[in-house]
Order: structure tokens, then sequence, then C-alpha cells
């Protein structure tokens, strides 16, 4: 173990190690702390000049307030309607390909391999005005669907290399005895692969709700109207109306920032399995 | 059981049926907005004044935030159009009429006689001797001060710049900001411009300036900058006023942190929110520089429209002819705490309503719209970039204007 | 236990006698590729050509496009804003790689076993999950002149505070600090979990060979976790190239458009209010994707190496 485990060292400097442990994460985690505590603060301590004390009281009313004064509300549900179907879409679509790539032999193999790999590297900018103009053309424009449609197609660039690296880990014996059997491809797949392919599933459906639910680049060229756009593109605009109301924009920060957090907190192995399991393996 | 769930079903399905049938009789307009919240509540109260009086439309109302709205605009117009919306008047409609985006209204001028009620601004609503769209609304632009911060520091109310600047150093003295803005949002900062270069060289030359006519590089531009850099190289503007948004530059005039504000009437409800009152808010016209030239002054025009991809045209002229009567400009205005267009509408009596019509109706120089509505897009942007530069750093003018030049021959073909 | 399921299996399935039966394995990848050849070549492939043909041309997005061959790039070659985003982005690309080595200091703070540890560890792996826009906007509270904590922090030491998003000496900076907390979070994570694959005996040998602190990180433990160090080098450089929602968040390019980059540029050129220049916009794109070529072609240079090597 490296370095030394704190158990074989002096007890002053387990304390210090202990001590240091509470003292680096609230340093860490400062910015994000002063912005819980601005959210809880009430209207009146902001404009008396009280920024850093604690609340006079706490003003759980300023989440009330984003609730009933602003879109917020619908803001999050959507962008439960696109993170959702993205990630079965994206996983879906990423299990089958991962699966051809990971099992079988062809010669174009390695080069659509790379490409969804390449693809999945490439800035974004240079998608943005063909894709926005697919989007306007079809119809889909400012639409959930419109939305949705494209993060699953660029996301299965992502979820194609994880998966495929995945099921190359996979005990291929169990492939060439089901073959050997005259089992067909299709169940194979369907009753070998996937059963086996569950924790990368699950890895993969926590990091990708993640990264749908944070996009905000994609919801700003997309979507225009309060109907439809997710929160982080909401948050931008409710942050446009709440100039100088620094403990509303703190409470709406709070809140588009929870279901991600708790996807976390409550999926922790499976996001912790995945983030590395793409990259161990990469 | 079964038999309760197809009853059920049957009923819903007629239910649903009765229900699209009530929706076929209310048809609806679907209008996008860019309101702040004060005129978000005055337009509800007139949309729900024209619900009322065509009970058979439904009005539906989508307001964004103010600075979001205008990038928007160019997306849902091409692709997902409604069939009003908010926009400006002059140059800064140019863009969509030329593109066919907006929808030539003529017809609603002429069958209303609007030529007349709105001839004030018949000319700014018009290109290709088309009217694209109804002016509701216009407010004026000037300095705004805190009457307590002049009392306090001991000065006056000036009338010339010379004035003005001195009392920027007593100002300053008392640690004042002379002159506050948050240029966050770049335009604040060409409301300076615009005054400075109206006041030295006037409103013709400003309108040529805004049109490409006059190179960036003139000396009579210059003298606009050497004149600005009187208020920036003592250091009279606030500091760090490229991170505040206009409403924090407010607040700083309404805690007495900053004396004079240059700023349209709609800052006034702000001010007023943050607990001034007519006692303690002045208003004036922005001071002489060159003595004698005409006084031009700046008043935006603000306005609707029909899209291309209006769905419910019929209904949209309706609203729009409901928009451009004098009873309901003046309604409108009058909880806009603006001013209307219509001729025959009242004034609000509001003491800077009534000022800053005083101001503009004895304006003999004429009146612009605003720096990004009267020069295209793009120059705006980069000008606007310039101003705020040139307020943080006075001594790069020259960097400054030779950029603005070189956009003026590439955007004005 | 596995070879009665798929006995079983079999054992369900008729043995059809045709072509799809000769052909089943070289047909079966393409049906399993098929949707996702589909979306990424409509979405991913198509764009990014589209995008090139459109940099040569002059297209406000309403109207017709008009053909302007290399002029869009030639304008870009004499454009000041251009060239303070590509300085921008370069600092960026440089300074982002900070979260690696601080990611990894991190981790090795955190690479203990007393109560407590997990809960630390995804703590401190918190602002990762977050929205870029919700730790802009915390930042930017952060940075606010006059009541923030950072500005504050800076006068009481000072004297003098400092407006860091309205001084275009510090913007860019100030961003940067922004974008690398999220990001050496990440890289943290990446070593932790490599950290956990070190062997120990190794380290047990090297230790009983007198190795410590630094020698011992440096010849033992660092070669050990130079899978996780390649990928958090990948994520930093494509986290860095991306860097678009903190700009727009914190400053919209401002102040005169100095904190600019050039995913942010090209957007303002393409589709912001003042914008709409295409096709320009275009031009910025492609030489952001030639920039980022020279990264993807080392990254697949070096699969390819390791998929020979396997």
């Amino acid at each position: 173990m490296f370095p030394i485990a704190i158990e074989k060292t002096s007890p002053s400097i387990q304390f210090l190690y202990k001590l240091a442990l509470p003292v680096a994460l609230i340093l860490w985690l400062l910015p994000l702390l002063g912005v819980a505590m601005t959210s809880l603060k009430p209207s009146s301590d902001l404009a008396a000049g009280n920024y850093f004390g604690l609340p006079s009281y706490l003003a759980f009313s300023n989440y009330a307030d984003v609730f009933n004064n602003s879109p917020i509300g619908s803001y999050i549900l959507n962008s439960f309607k696109v993170t959702i179907p993205t990630v079965i879409g994206a996983v879906a679509i990423s299990c089958l390909s991962g699966f051809a790539l990971a099992v079988y032999r062809f010669r174009m193999n390695l080069v659509l391999f790379f490409l969804f790999v390449a693809g999945n590297f490439v800035p974004f900018q240079i998608l943005m005005v063909p894709v926005r103009d697919l989007t306007v053309s079809t119809g889909l424009y400012n639409t959930i669907t419109g939305l949705a449609l494209f993060h699953i197609a660029f996301q299965s660039g992502f979820c194609t290399l994880f998966m495929r690296n995945f099921i190359k880990g996979l005990p291929f014996e169990l492939i060439e005895s089901a073959r050997v059997e005259g089992v067909s491809e299709f169940r194979i797949f369907w009753y070998i692969v996937v059963p086996l392919m569950r924790p990368a599933i699950a890895a993969l459906s926590v990091l990708i709700f993640t990264f749908i639910w944070n996009d905000y680049f994609w919801a700003t060229v997309l979507t225009t109207s309060a109907e439809t756009q997710p929160v982080t593109a909401g948050l931008y605009s409710l942050n446009g109306q709440w100039i100088a109301q620094w403990q509303l924009v703190s409470a709406g920060s709070i809140i588009a920032a929870m279901p991600p957090v708790l996807m976390f907190f409550l999926m922790q192995k499976h996001f912790i399995a995945g983030l590395t399991l793409g990259a161990t393996k990469g | 059981m079964k038999l309760s769930l197809t009853s059920t079903l049957l009923g819903s399905a007629a239910l649903a049926l009765v229900a699209t049938q009530a929706m076929a009789e209310q048809r609806t307009l679907k209008y996008y907005a860019d309101f702040d919240p004060a005129p978000l509540a005055a337009f509800e109260a007139v949309i729900a004044d024209f619900e009322a009086a065509n009970p058979d439309i439904d009005v539906v109302l989508q307001n964004f935030d103010h600075e979001g709205y205008k990038t928007s605009i160019r997306n849902f117009l091409t692709a997902d159009s409604p069939d009003l919306a908010n926009w400006y008047a002059g140059n800064r409609m140019a863009p969509f009429v030329n593109s066919g985006q907006f929808q030539d209204v003529s017809d609603v001028w002429a069958d209303n006689n609007l030529g007349e009620t709105l001839a004030s601004a018949k000319g700014s609503m018009t290109i290709d001797g088309k009217q694209w769209g109804i002016p509701y609304t216009y407010y004026q632009w000037g300095i705004y001060y805190n009457k307590n911060v002049y009392k306090q520091v001991g000065v006056e109310v000036p009338t010339t710049w010379a004035q003005f600047i001195d009392n920027c150093a007593k100002f300053k003295e008392a640690g004042i900001d002379c002159l506050t803005t948050g240029t966050k949002a770049l335009w604040p900062g060409a409301g300076i411009f615009d005054y400075m270069n109206l006041r030295t060289n006037g409103y013709d030359f400003h309108m040529e300036l805004t049109a490409g006519k006059v190179a960036w590089t003139d000396d009579r531009v210059k003298n606009t900058f050497a004149e600005w850099a009187k208020l920036v190289e003592p250091g009279y503007l606030t500091a760090n006023h490229a991170a505040l948004e206009w409403q924090d530059a407010a607040t700083l005039l309404v805690q007495g942190k900053a004396a004079n504000y240059v700023m349209g009437n709609f800052a006034v409800a702000v001010f007023k929110d943050g607990g001034m009152t007519n006692d303690t808010l002045g208003f004036m016209t922005f001071p002489e520089i060159t003595p004698g030239i005409p006084r031009g002054e700046e008043a935006p025009t603000d306005t609707v429209h029909i899209t291309a991809g209006a769905k419910n045209v019929p209904d949209a002229k309706k609203f729009l002819a409901y928009l451009a009567q004098a009873d309901v400009q003046t309604k409108v205005n009058e909880a806009l705490g603006q001013l209307p267009i219509n001729n025959q509408a009242k004034v609000g009596d509001d003491p800077f309503l009534q000022a800053g019509f005083e101001m503009l109706s004895t304006a003999d120089g004429g009146i612009a719209q605003f720096f990004d509505r009267d020069a295209p897009a793009e120059m705006a942007k980069i000008g606007m970039e310039g101003f705020q530069e040139f307020m943080v750093k006075p001594e790069n003018v020259d960097k400054i204007l030779e950029r603005l030049e070189k956009a003026r021959g590439r955007i004005y073909k | 236990m596995t070879g009665s399921a798929t006995t079983a299996i079999a054992g369900t399935n008729k043995r059809k006698v045709g072509v799809w039966k000769k052909n089943q394995r070289a047909l079966a990848p393409w049906i399993f590729l098929a949707p996702g050849i589909a979306m990424f070549a409509l979405y991913v492939i198509y764009p990014i050509i589209a995008s090139m043909w459109l940099s040569f041309y002059d297209w406000d997005g309403l109207g017709t496009k008009t053909w302007l061959g290399l002029q869009n790039y030639i304008e870009l070659a004499d454009d000041e804003a251009f060239y303070t985003s590509l300085k921008n982005n370069i600092i960026w690309l440089a300074l982002y790689m900070l979260a690696v080595p601080a990611g990894l200091f991190i981790a090795l703070f955190l690479n203990q076993t007393v109560t407590g540890i997990r809960i630390y560890k995804s703590l401190f792996f918190f602002p990762f999950v977050i929205s870029q826009v919700v730790v802009g906007l915390i930042f930017s509270w952060f940075y606010a002149p006059n009541f923030g904590l950072f500005y504050n922090l800076i006068e009481w030491i000072t004297g003098t505070g400092v407006a860091v998003l309205a001084d275009d000496r510090y913007v860019t900076y100030g961003i940067i600090v922004a974008g690398l907390w999220p990001q050496i979070a990440y890289c943290m994570i990446l070593y932790l979990t490599g950290l956990n694959n070190v062997a120990p005996d190794q380290v047990e040998a090297a230790r009983l060979d007198g190795a410590k602190g630094w020698k011992m990180l440096w010849h033992v433990i660092l070669p050990q976790l130079r899978p996780a160090t390649f990928i958090a080098v990948v994520v930093t450089v494509i986290g860095a190239l991306r860097s678009f929602d903190l700009v727009s968040i914190m400053t919209d390019g401002g102040p005169y458009g100095s904190s600019r980059v050039l995913s942010f540029y090209m957007y303002e050129q393409a589709l912001s209010e003042y914008g709409y220049r295409m096709g320009y916009g275009a031009a910025i794109a492609v030489i952001l994707f030639a920039i980022m070529m020279i990264f993807i072609s080392g990254f697949i240079w070096k699969m390819i190496r390791d998929e020979r090597g396997v």
C-alpha cells in the first residue's frame, strides 16, 4: 500500500491525519458550502450585507419561492424526459454494437470501433450547425425527442467503447460452446451475453444519466422554451431573471444538482465502476 | 369489471371529443416575449383584456429571460415559430425583415389609420415602404441621479459637461462613483457612448456613424472618445462595471454609492423597488458638450411582430390592431412606466415620464433608437465590446477604433 | 451450469438450414451494428463532413448560401478575436493539466483505511457529479465583486479586492480554476481506483530495498498507475478543449471578449444574438476539430498498439 498505511505511523501523525481530513474537505467544498448557506438566507440578510455570517433564520422559503415562482419544476421534469430515454436508448444500442465489435472478427471491425471512439471525442461545435439544421428540418427542433435523439446517437460512441471492452473481458468459451451447440447468434446475445452484462449496464446507466442531466450546450442549441428546456439551460435563463437575488440562484442551483448527486450516492459502486472500467480498459 | 372499464373508456373518449370541440372553437395565439417582471404583469393585464373582448381567442404567452431571448429569437423564428414575437424597431428588425421572418402588416396600419396615430414611429417601422410590426411603447434615456448624494456632497445639478466633470471630482473625493454602470451585458455602455457622441458631434453624425458611412478612425469620433476619457481616466466610473449587471449598478445608485446613472426609463421601477422616491431620485437631460449643436436624444421603441411561420394570422392581426389603440397604449404604458406611441394616448402622470415626454418632444436634433438598434447586429456587438474595453482601459482607444474600423469595412457591404 | 443452460437453449432451437444459417456469423455483426451505425452516421459523421463543407460558404442560417472558397479561413487568419480564443485555449490546455497531479495528490492523501474514509472519498468526488452550469454559478458567486467570498479574501489580504471576472488579466484563470474543481475530482477517482490495483508485494519489496517517498512514487507506483494517468490525461485534454459551459455561464466571453475560447467563439459567431455567420462559425469549428484530431489520433494510435499487443 502506498503511501504507508496510517495505522502503522505514530499516534501523533494519525491524529494529524484525522484532523486534516475534515479540514481539507471543508476547504475543498467551501464554494459549495457557501452556496448552500446562501440558499437558506432570507433576502433581508443579503440586503443587510450579511453575506458570510450564519443566516439570521433558515429561510426554506427560498426553495418554495423557486418552485412556486419559476418553471423549475417543469425544467426538472424535462430533464428527466430527456435523460431517461437517452439512457435506455444509448445503452440498448451500445449493447448491440459493443457485442458485435467484441465477438465477431470481420474486416471492418477495428475501423468501425475506432470511428466510434474518435466520434466520441470530437468537439461538439463541429456538429452544432448541421445537427441543428437536421433537427429543424425534421420538425424536432425545440422538442424533447429531438434533444434525446441526438444524445442517444452521440452517447452511443462512448457506450460502444465501454460495452465492447466489457464484453471482450467475458469468457469467450461460453459463446464458443453455445455455437457448437448450434445456438443462434441472437439467442447467444440475449440469453448468454446480456445477463452477464448487467453490471456494465448498471454502471453505464448511472454514468450516462449524469452526463445527460448535466448537458448544457445541446440544451441551448436545440431547445428554446420553458416547455422543453432541461434544468441546466433553464437555470441559466433563471439566473438572468434573478439578478442580485443570490439566495434564489443558490437554491435553484442546489435543486438542479440534486438528482445526479442522489444518483451518485445511491449507485456509487456502479458509478465508480463505470468510470474506471472505461478507464482501465481503455 | 370489464364492462365498467369499457364504459369508463367510452366515457373518457366522449369527454375527449367534447374537449377537442371546445378547443376547435377556441383559437390560440402563441406569443413569445421577453418581459422583465413589471412589464410582464402589465402585459398579462393587456392580454386578459384582449381575451375578454375576444372570448374565442386564447393568447398563450411564453416569457423568456430578457438577454436569453435575443439569442433564442433567431432559433425559434426559423424553427418553431410562434404567431407573435416581441422585438425592436429600426435596424434591429432589418435582418428578420430582409430574410422574410417577419410578416408585412401594412394592412393593419392602413385599416386602423395607424399612419396617423403612430406617426412618430412609422419611419422606424418601415422597410421597403411597408410596415413590419406594431410599436407599443418607447422610453427616454438620460441621467438618473441620487438627490441625497448631490446634497451630501454639496454640488448643483450640471447643465454642461464641464460642470458634470467638476462635480465628478468632488464625488470622487467623497468616495462616491460619479457615474455608475454595469456592462456585463454590454449594452448599458452603448447608452453612454450614444450620448457622448450625440452631444459631441450631433444626431446627424451619429446616424451616419451607425449607418457605416463614417470611419471610426475619423477625428470627430476621436473627439467623442477624448471627452469620454475625461470621465474614464480619472476613475469617475464604477470600477468592475464589466462584472456587474445593470441592476447591480442600480443598487449602487440606490445605496448612495454612486451619484449618476445613464439609463433608460425602465430603470425607475428598479430604483423605486430599492426604496427611492420621487424626492430622492432625480432625472436630467444629458448635459451639453459641444455648445450649439441641436439636441439629439435616445428613445428606443419596443415592438410586436407577426412571424412568417405564424399559424393564426387573422387573430394575430387582431391583436396588433388592439395593441395600437389609444386606450390600450395608455393603459399598458401606465403599467410599464413608459411612453405610449399612439399620439391620442395619455402620458402617465409620473414625473419621470412627464420629464421624458417633454425632453423628447423638444429634441430638435432627432431621436436615436439605440446603438444596437441603429447599427447592424454584428457591428453593434464589436462596437459595444470596444466601449466596454475603453471604459476599462482608455489607453487602448486607438487600437479599439482601428478594430471597429476594420469591422466596418467588412460588415457594411 | 452454464453448459447445461446452453444445451437447454440449443434444444429449443430448431435446426433450420438455409442462407441465414450458413452466413449467420458474417451477417449477424452487421445486424447488431445497424442501429448504432445509422444513428452515429446521421448525427456524428455526416455533421462533421457537412460542417467542413459549410466552412467554405457565407450563410446566415436564413437565406441562401454563397460560396466563398477559403475566404472564411483567410478572415480568421486576420481576426484578433480568433487569436484571443486560440491563446485562451492553449492556456486552458496547459493549466487544465494541473488536474492530473492534483488529482493524484488528493488520491494519495485519501488512500487510507481509517473509519469513514469512504464518505470522504465520495464527498471529495462531489464536484464532478454537479453540472458545469451549477459549478459556474457557484464560482460566479465566489468571485462576485463586493460580496464574493474570494473577493473579500483578497481584499482582506491585500487591501483591495479583485473582481476576477471583470479583469482581462485574470478572467481566464478564474474560469479555469472553476473548471479544475470538478476535473481534479475526476482525476482523483481514477487514481484512487488505480491505487487499489497497485500490487502490494511490489511496494513491500521496494520498501525493503529502501525506497520511500518520491522515489517510491516515481519508480514503483507511477509506472503501475500508467493506465489511470493515460485516461486522466485524455479526459483532461478533451475537457479543456470542450470548455464551453463555464465560459458561457460565467462571463459570456467577456470582459470585451477576453475570456473567449474557440468553442465559445464558434457558438457566438454562429448562433448568438449578434452572430449568425454559420460559415465562419463552421470554419472555427474545423480549426478546433483539427486541434482535437492531434489528440484523437494519438489516442487511437495507442489503442491500436494495445490491441495488437493483446
